[in-house]
């Protein structure tokens, strides 16, 4: 108060003042928050204080066996739960030298494809949200539950599902996985166009996030902005492509780029990729092979001593697990490079001298989930 | 490049580096003196290119701190792994590359919240993810919290 009242009197309204957004706010999506610094209504730069959701995630997997940790993997970014399990049981096979059936690679794709589709759809909702048409929130959230039914069905759990684990899956799949899949396919087709219909062509919609929140493809490698962010930005880092695992090497698909590089290119990015997610999936889901739902596995996994690194491609970005193991049945050092933590990080730059409301637009475009972030 | 005559010119650039073993990347352990020159190397020189850095992570040996770089190039699609390693652990500090690539950051912001390593020159080096008064480094070994860690 003070301060203010020393300044000379030109100087009144035009210091820099700064204002919290969140930790409690609609469109940080979670507990973060940012110090912003504003002139006006431009940001000048913003600070991201995280931490308010962190669990010691790392810290508790040095205590657990590895079949353990699967269960922890669901509770970062929770919206890719089965793909973070896939990341820790692709680790433990590759140093394990264990070969998965292939039925067991059939359905670990297929769940991860309905992963990204169902988390493409709730940020689209969230997105559409954010700027003001709460109809997508509803349309988003309805088509959504399709998915989580299939998974209610088979894997006993509609959001964390701690479906796979070394050396496969828990169980078999239900008898209607398939049956229900196709549905899904059908309804989304159609569905997916009523999305385009309210926002991809929406002159409001384009004109909120064209040309706001420019990240290069040099800053986007620099910052590690990977994804659908990334590639937004026209760089080509699908880790499908790059490490092919499981049946990403044998299925045909296209890695979408786009090479506007703002907020609405990161949107039509992620919009295709339902697309691509769809064609991966109809691919697969005819052609499931009969066998095991299961690698025979020793009673306790002890990982040979070393350092092992398994990439993978989340909904949001690359996922990296790294594991220092002595041999024994729990992880000497677990770490996680997770997507958001890393996209996160390039926000400030991205959103200076953009106006407030761009600010919002710019961090749902990011699509950050905050557990992620704080692990 | 492949591995081979990737080690060459990394043992060209610093000869004292220490080749590690590992199956999946060419790892090599360098005196931290030499980790900002050459990281800035890796980076800048055409034919090696390393412009994406996929990982930073903090890592407790038991007696040694270390931090782990894991690299990759997105022209020529080689990846490398750089450790630098310190035997103090009351006062263990390194360059921060975080002016080279942008993400090293947040990175090196958690690592020193977890392990309490600082890197020099870092341009905002606070805890990231801890409370600025909280006592000690949680993922080291030798951390001891009776309240929050329950034993089995």
């Amino acid at each position: 108060m003070k301060e203010i009242i020393n300044l000379p009197v030109s100087k009144i309204g035009e210091e820099e003042y700064h204002i919290n957004m969140g930790p409690q706010h609609p469109s940080t999506h979670g507990v973060l928050r940012l110090v912003v610094s504003l002139e006006g209504e431009i940001v000048k730069s913003l600070k991201p204080h995280c931490g308010y959701i962190h669990r010691g995630i790392e810290k508790m997997c040095e205590k657990d066996t590895y079949p353990q940790v699967i269960h922890l993997t669901d509770r970062m970014d929770y919206l890719s739960a089965h793909i973070n399990n896939h990341a820790v049981c692709l680790l433990v096979e590759k140093a394990l030298e264990i070969e998965v059936p292939e039925r067991v690679r059939y359905i670990r794709t297929i769940m991860d494809e309905l992963t990204r589709i169902q988390s493409h759809q709730l940020w689209w909702s969230s997105f559409g949200m954010d700027l003001g048409g709460l109809t997508c929130f509803f349309y988003g959230l309805r088509d959504r539950e399709m998915i989580l039914d299939i998974w209610e069905e088979t894997t006993g759990s509609r959001f964390l599902q701690s479906y796979n684990c070394p050396g496969g899956l828990m169980q078999d799949i239900h008898p209607n996985f398939q049956k229900k899949v196709h549905a899904f396919l059908k309804t989304f087709k159609k569905k997916i166009k009523d999305y385009d219909r309210i926002l991809s062509g929406n002159v409001i919609f384009e004109n909120r996030s064209q040309g706001v929140g420019i990240l290069s493809k040099e800053d986007a490698i620099s910052y590690g902005v990977t994804g659908p962010s990334g590639r937004g930005s026209g760089w080509s880092c699908d880790i499908r492509k790059i490490e092919p695992y499981s049946m990403y090497g044998k299925v045909h698909f296209n890695e979408v780029l786009r090479y506007e590089c703002d907020t609405y290119s990161r949107y039509m990015v992620r919009m295709q990729e339902m697309h691509e997610s769809m064609n991966i999936i109809e691919q697969l889901i005819d052609n499931i092979p009969a066998g095991d739902h299961s690698a025979r596995m020793k009673a306790v996994i002890k990982l040979p001593a070393g350092e092992y690194f398994q990439r993978v491609e989340s909904a949001r970005g690359e996922l990296g697990v790294y594991v220092v193991s002595d041999g024994n049945k729990t992880p000497y050092r677990m770490k996680f490079r997770t997507p958001s933590f890393c996209n996160l990080g390039v926000l400030d730059h991205i959103s200076r001298d953009m106006k407030i409301a761009d600010l919002v637009a710019i961090g749902a475009s990011l699509d950050l989930v905050i557990p992620d972030i704080d692990r | 490049m492949d591995n081979d005559s990737l080690k060459a010119r990394i043992l060209e650039i610093v000869p004292d580096a220490q080749p590690e073993e590992n199956k999946q990347y060419l790892t090599l352990a360098v005196p931290a003196a030499r980790l900002y020159d050459l990281a800035l190397k890796l980076r800048d020189n055409p034919e090696l290119a390393f412009d994406y850095l996929f990982c930073l992570s903090g890592v407790d040996y038991g007696k040694q701190l270390a931090v782990v770089y894991h690299l990759s190039s997105t022209q020529h699609k080689h990846a490398l792994v750089i450790k630098v390693k310190t035997d103090d652990r009351e006062n263990p500090g390194f360059d921060t590359v975080s002016d080279i690539w942008h993400t090293a950051d947040f990175h090196e912001r958690e690592t020193f919240d977890m392990f309490g390593i600082r890197f020099n020159r870092h341009p905002d080096l606070r805890r990231i993810f801890l409370d600025e008064d909280w006592k000690g480094y949680p993922l080291r070994k030798d951390y001891v919290d009776e309240v929050n860690i329950v034993e089995f």
